[in-house]
C-alpha cells in the first residue's frame, strides 16, 4: 500500500511525461479560474476587511442573470451590460442594506452576514430563473488546438487559453488601480480601520459600494467562464468553497498571492486526482485543497503573500 | 508632621528585602529595525517596590512584556527565582507567580466583576471536567473556597456594589481597581504593574497608592511598576530604574535618582546620542 | 412587578451561585419541565411526538455543541455536520460490532471518539484565528463526509450504501430504535438525555472551564496572560463541542431518520446549526433551544403558509424561498440584536420587573 503512495504515482507520472504535462497544464487552466473567484474576496477583503462568503452565490447570481436574459432573446452584449449593472445594484443594496448597521463590529459579525446574503442570493435568484441546468455557450470552442497538438503532442484546451488570458487581463486592471490610484488608497485604509477611515473623511459608503461592485463584475466574469464550463446551476455556488484554499496559500489581502495560489491549488488538486485518486478510492478533490491550506495554516498562516499579523498589547 | 523623608526611612527600616527575586540581564529586543530595549540590566529583590520610569517610548512597557513572556528577547537572559529563562510563554510566566496588569484595561469586557476577578482564580482550580459536569460535590467546594478569596479581594479593594455589572459599564478607575483585583486573585510573587495610576484625580491616586502598598505590605508580594507621577514614584518605591530610548539611564534609591543629571536631561529633552 | 426579585436574599455564596436564582425562574422551568413530561405526551399526535419534538432535542443538542465552541470559546466552527456525521458512524460501528452493548453506552463512546476527532480538527486553533479557523473546520466537515462516503469499512462494507442502525433495546421490552420503537419511548429518552446533558453543560459553563473558554473569547492575549493555557482552553472547548455534536448526531441517525447516511451531515446541516445559534443568541445555553424551535418550526410555517393564504407554491419554490427568508434572518437578528432571541427574552424579563411601571 506504502508503494501505492510513494513510487507507483512517479512512475506514472514518469512513463507517460507528455500526458504528465497535459494534466498539469489543465489543472493550472482550472486553476486560474479559482483565482478569478478568489479575486473578488480579495478584493472585498483587501478593501473594507469583510471576508465575502456570499462571492460564490454572487458568480452564481452574476451567471443566472446573463444566462437568464439571453435565453429571453436579448442580445447577448446588452445582457453583459444589463448584467454587470445588475451586479452594481446588488453591491449598493449590499451596502445599503447590510453593511451600513455594522459599521464597525467584528469582523466575524461580517463574516456571518455574508453567509446570510449568500442564502439570500441563492434562493432569491433561483426563485427568479429557476433551478435547472442551463447550458451556456459563448463561442469559444472547449477544444484542444489541433495544430499545436499535433506538433508537439500535447492537447491543450482553446477554452481554458482563452479564460487565462481573460484573467490576466482583469488582474492587471485592478493590481494598477490599487496601486496607483487615490482610490486605491482610501480602500486600503478602509480595509485597515473603518472609523478611523471614517474619521479623515473617506466615505465609506461609497468605498463598499465600489468595491463590492467591482468584486460583483469579477465574479460575472467568473461565473460566465465557469458556467461556460459546467453549465450555469446550483453546483457554481461551491465553488466558493474551493477559493478558501486559494486564499489561504496566496494570502488574503494578496491580488498575485490569488493567482499564485489558485494556479497551485488547481494544479495541485488535478495531479492529486489523476494519480493518487486511485490509491485513496476516488474523488479526493473534494478535499485535498483544504488539507494543503490546513498545513499552510499550521506554518505560514499569512500565506505565500499575505501580511504578516503582529499582536500588541 | 514627619517630613516624607523621614516617613520613608522609617518604612524602609521596617520592611526586610529579601533574596534576589528576579534579575534582568543584558536583555535586548528589537522589533524589525526598531530597537524597544538595548542591553538592559536591574534586579528585583523580594518585597521590593520597584519602579520603571522614563519618557514615552523609552521602552518600559515592552521591559514588562518581556519579563511576563509576552514577548521574547533577541539577546539576555531573565532569572526568576534562580532559574535562568531564555523564552517563556506568558501562560507559564503566570502559573510561575508573574502577574501584571495593562496600560490599556485588558479585562474581559463581556463579563462581571466578579467574574473577571474570579478568572485569575483559574490557575489555582483543578478540578476535571466530570466533576464541573456535575457541580454538586467537589467542584462545589471548590468553586465555594474560591469565591470566598476573591471575595476578600473585593472587600480589600472596596468594589464590592459592581460585583455584578459588565466592567464594560464602569468607570476608568474603577476598572483599573478590578484588573488589580483579577491580579491580585491569582496570588502572585511578582505584581507588574503599567500605569496603575494612568488617568485618576488625586483621591483615586491616593486609594491606589494605599492599596499598592498594603498588597506589599500585608501579602508581601513584590511590585514592579512604571509610572509617569513623579510624587508617586519617589513616595513609595524603595528602588528605580530609569530608561530612555531603551537604554538604562539610572538605577537606584528615588532620591539617588532624582539628582542624576542624565535623568534630569532626559526629561527636559537636552538632546544626547 | 411580576418578576421582582424584592424579598428573595441570598445568604450563603452558594445559594447565589445557583443555576436559577429568582424564584420566578425556578417555577417557569419546572412549569416546563412538568409540560414536557406529563402534557405534551398525552396531547400531542405522533407527528408531532415524532417529528418535530424529536428534531427539536437533537438540533438542541447540536447548537447547544456549537454554542460552547462558537458562541462561549469563540471558535469559529462550520463543521458541525462533519462532527455529527462522525457521532453517527462511530455508534453505528459500535452497535453493529457489540450487539449487546447498552445505547446509552453507544452512545457515550460515540460521543468520546467524536471529542477525540474534535480535538484533532481543533489543533490548528492554536495558531489561527477568526474565519481562517472556519477553513479548518470546514476541512473537517468535507474530509469527514468524504471518508465515511469512500470507505467501506464504516458502512460495514454493505453494497447498497445505505445502512440502518440495528434494533436496540433501552429497558425490557422496550425498543429504542428500528421498527418495533415507539415514538413515545424516543420522545422520553431523548427529553431525557437533553435535559441532563443540557445540565451538565451549563455546569460547565459556570465553573473554571467555562470562565476559561470566555476569556479566551473576550480577549485571548488576556486570557494568556493571566495563566490560561490557550492549548487547554481551545481543545477543551473543542472537544466537549464535538462531543454534544456526536451524540446529537448519532441520535439523527439512529432515533430520527433510521437510517446512517452523510448526507443528512452536509454543509447544509452545519450552517443550519449556526443560524440557530445567531438567531437564538450566541452564549446561550437557552439561545441553543430557542434557536433550534425557531429554525424546526420556520419551514413548516413557510410550507403550510401559502396553502393557508390559498396559494399553491411548487416543492422547490417554497425551498428557495426559505433559503430566501433564513438570509434576511441572518442579517436581520446581526444588525438588530447580535445576541439573539435570548437577549431579546432577557430583555422582555427585565421589562417584567418594573411592568406595569415604564422605568
Amino acid at each position: 500500500m506504502m508503494q501505492a503512495f510513494l513510487v507507483d504515482p512517479f512512475v506514472v507520472m514518469y512513463d507517460a511525461p507528455i500526458f504528465f504535462v497535459e494534466v498539469f497544464v489543465s489543472g493550472l487552466l482550472s486553476g486560474v479560474m479559482y483565482a478569478l473567484v478568489a479575486l473578488g474576496f480579495v478584493l472585498i477583503f483587501k478593501a473594507s476587511g469583510v471576508f465575502n462568503f456570499a462571492q460564490g452565490a454572487m458568480v452564481l447570481f452574476a451567471a443566472l442573470t446573463f444566462v437568464g436574459l439571453w435565453e429571453l432573446g436579448v442580445n447577448p452584449w446588452l445582457a453583459l451590460i444589463l448584467s454587470a449593472l445588475t451586479m452594481i445594484g446588488v453591491a449598493f443594496s449590499v451596502e445599503r442594506i447590510v453593511l451600513r448597521p455594522l459599521v464597525n463590529q467584528d469582523p466575524i459579525i461580517f463574516f456571518m452576514a455574508t453567509i446570510g446574503i449568500t442564502y439570500f442570493l441563492d434562493g432569491f435568484g433561483q426563485t427568479i430563473w429557476g433551478s435547472e441546468v442551463r447550458p451556456l455557450d459563448i463561442g469559444i470552442p472547449n477544444e484542444p488546438f489541433m495544430d499545436f497538438a499535433d506538433w508537439s503532442g500535447l492537447y491543450i484546451n482553446k477554452f481554458d487559453v482563452f479564460a487565462a488570458v481573460v484573467c490576466s487581463v482583469l488582474v492587471a486592471v485592478l493590481a494598477g488601480f490599487f496601486t496607483k490610484t487615490k482610490i486605491g488608497r482610501a480602500l486600503r485604509a478602509v480595509a485597515d480601520d473603518h472609523q478611523a477611515a471614517l474619521s479623515v473623511g473617506i466615505p465609506l459608503k461609497t468605498i463598499w459600494t465600489i468595491v463590492w461592485s467591482v468584486a460583483g463584475i469579477v465574479g460575472l466574469a467568473a461565473g460566465i467562464l465557469w458556467g461556460s464550463k459546467l453549465g450555469v446551476q446550483f453546483t457554481l455556488a461551491l465553488i466558493a468553497f474551493k477559493a478558501l484554499p486559494v486564499l489561504i496559500l496566496g494570502g488574503f489581502t494578496s491580488i498575485p498571492g490569488a493567482i499564485i495560489g489558485g494556479l497551485i491549488i488547481g494544479s495541485g488538486e488535478k495531479i492529486a486526482e489523476v494519480y493518487w485518486g486511485d490509491a485513496f478510492g476516488g474523488a479526493i478533490e473534494d478535499w485535498f485543497a483544504y488539507v494543503v491550506a490546513l498545513i499552510f495554516l499550521l506554518f505560514r498562516p499569512q500565506g505565500l503573500f499575505g501580511e504578516k499579523i503582529i499582536e500588541r498589547v | 508632621m514627619l517630613h516624607n523623608q523621614d516617613k520613608k526611612k522609617i518604612i524602609c527600616m521596617g520592611k526586610k528585602l529579601g533574596e534576589v527575586l528576579l534579575s534582568v540581564d543584558h536583555i535586548s529586543l528589537a522589533f524589525g529595525g526598531v530597537k524597544a530595549l538595548t542591553d538592559i540590566c536591574f534586579s528585583i529583590r523580594e518585597k521590593e517596590v520597584f519602579a520603571i520610569i522614563g519618557p514615552n517610548g523609552a521602552g518600559k512597557t515592552s521591559m514588562l512584556n518581556v519579563i511576563n513572556g509576552f514577548y521574547h528577547p533577541q539577546e539576555g537572559e531573565i532569572t526568576y527565582k534562580g532559574v535562568h529563562r531564555k523564552q517563556m510563554r506568558s501562560h507559564v510566566a503566570a502559573v510561575q507567580g508573574i502577574a501584571r496588569t495593562f496600560q490599556n484595561v485588558a479585562l474581559f469586557k463581556g463579563m462581571s466583576t466578579l467574574d473577571n476577578i474570579m478568572t485569575g482564580r483559574i490557575i489555582h482550580m483543578k478540578r476535571n471536567l466530570f466533576w464541573q459536569a456535575c457541580y454538586l460535590g467537589p467542584a462545589r467546594k471548590e468553586e465555594m473556597e474560591n469565591r470566598e478569596f476573591v471575595e476578600k479581594i473585593i472587600d480589600f479593594l472596596e468594589i464590592q456594589a459592581t460585583r455584578r455589572t459588565p466592567v464594560g459599564r464602569l468607570p476608568y478607575g474603577l476598572q483599573k481597581r478590578v484588573e488589580l483585583g483579577r491580579a491580585l486573585a491569582m496570588e502572585p510573587d511578582l505584581l507588574l504593574l503599567d500605569e496603575p495610576m494612568a488617568g485618576m484625580n488625586i483621591e483615586e491616586k491616593q486609594d491606589m497608592c494605599r492599596f499598592v502598598l498594603d498588597v506589599n505590605d500585608q501579602f508581601g508580594t513584590t511590585i514592579a511598576l512604571i509610572e509617569h507621577d513623579m510624587g508617586v514614584v519617589m513616595d513609595i518605591s524603595d528602588k528605580v530604574v530609569v530608561l530612555d530610548y531603551g537604554k538604562k539611564l539610572a538605577e537606584g534609591t528615588p532620591d539617588e535618582v532624582r539628582g542624576n543629571q542624565a535623568v534630569i536631561d532626559a526629561y527636559l529633552g537636552v538632546p544626547h546620542n | 412587578m411580576i418578576y421582582r426579585e424584592a424579598g428573595q436574599f441570598k445568604t450563603s455564596y452558594n445559594s447565589d451561585q445557583a443555576l436559577l436564582p429568582i424564584a420566578q425562574d425556578r417555577f417557569f422551568v419546572i412549569g416546563l419541565l412538568v409540560v414536557a413530561y406529563v402534557v405534551i405526551p398525552f396531547v400531542a399526535n405522533d407527528y408531532w411526538l415524532n417529528s418535530i419534538f424529536l428534531q427539536f432535542f437533537i438540533f438542541s443538542l447540536a447548537a447547544i455543541g456549537l454554542n460552547i465552541l462558537t458562541g462561549y470559546a469563540g471558535q469559529l466552527s462550520l463543521g458541525t455536520g462533519g462532527f455529527m456525521a462522525c457521532g453517527a458512524f462511530s455508534a453505528y460501528k459500535l452497535a453493529t460490532s457489540f450487539p449487546d452493548m447498552h445505547i446509552i453506552i453507544v452512545l457515550f463512546i460515540a460521543g468520546l471518539i467524536t471529542a477525540l476527532v474534535g480535538m484533532l480538527f481543533g489543533i490548528p486553533s492554536l495558531r489561527i484565528k477568526g474565519f481562517y479557523l472556519a477553513v479548518s473546520t470546514l476541512a473537517a466537515q468535507f474530509f469527514l463526509l468524504w471518508l465515511f462516503n469512500r470507505v467501506p469499512w464504516f458502512t460495514n462494507y454493505s453494497s447498497s450504501g445505505v445502512i440502518s442502525p440495528p434494533p436496540i433495546k433501552l429497558i425490557g421490552d422496550y425498543y429504542i430504535t428500528g421498527t418495533q420503537a415507539t415514538n413515545l419511548t424516543q420522545y422520553f429518552f431523548t427529553l431525557t438525555l437533553v435535559v441532563v446533558m443540557s445540565l451538565g453543560a451549563r455546569n460547565i459553563i459556570r465553573g473554571h472551564i467555562g470562565r476559561s473558554w470566555m476569556a479566551m473569547r473576550d480577549m485571548d492575549i488576556a486570557a494568556e496572560i493571566i495563566g490560561i493555557s490557550p492549548l487547554k482552553a481551545k481543545l477543551s472547548a473543542f472537544a466537549v463541542s464535538s462531543f454534544y455534536c456526536g451524540i446529537a448526531g448519532a441520535l439523527w441517525a439512529f432515533l430520527y431518520t433510521g437510517t446512517v447516511e452523510p448526507l443528512a451531515f452536509e454543509i447544509n446541516q452545519s450552517f443550519k446549526i449556526l443560524f440557530m445559534i445567531i438567531i437564538g443568541g450566541l452564549g446561550s445555553i437557552l439561545g441553543s433551544f430557542i434557536g433550534a424551535a425557531f429554525i424546526v418550526v420556520l419551514p413548516i410555517f413557510l410550507n403550510s403558509a401559502p396553502a393557508m393564504l390559498g396559494l399553491q407554491l411548487p416543492g422547490a419554490l417554497v425551498t428557495h424561498i426559505e433559503f430566501m427568508v433564513f438570509g434576511v434572518l441572518i442579517v436581520f437578528f446581526l444588525i438588530v440584536e447580535p445576541h439573539g432571541l435570548a437577549r431579546l427574552w432577557g430583555i422582555a424579563k427585565e421589562k417584567l420587573r418594573l411592568w406595569p411601571f415604564p422605568y
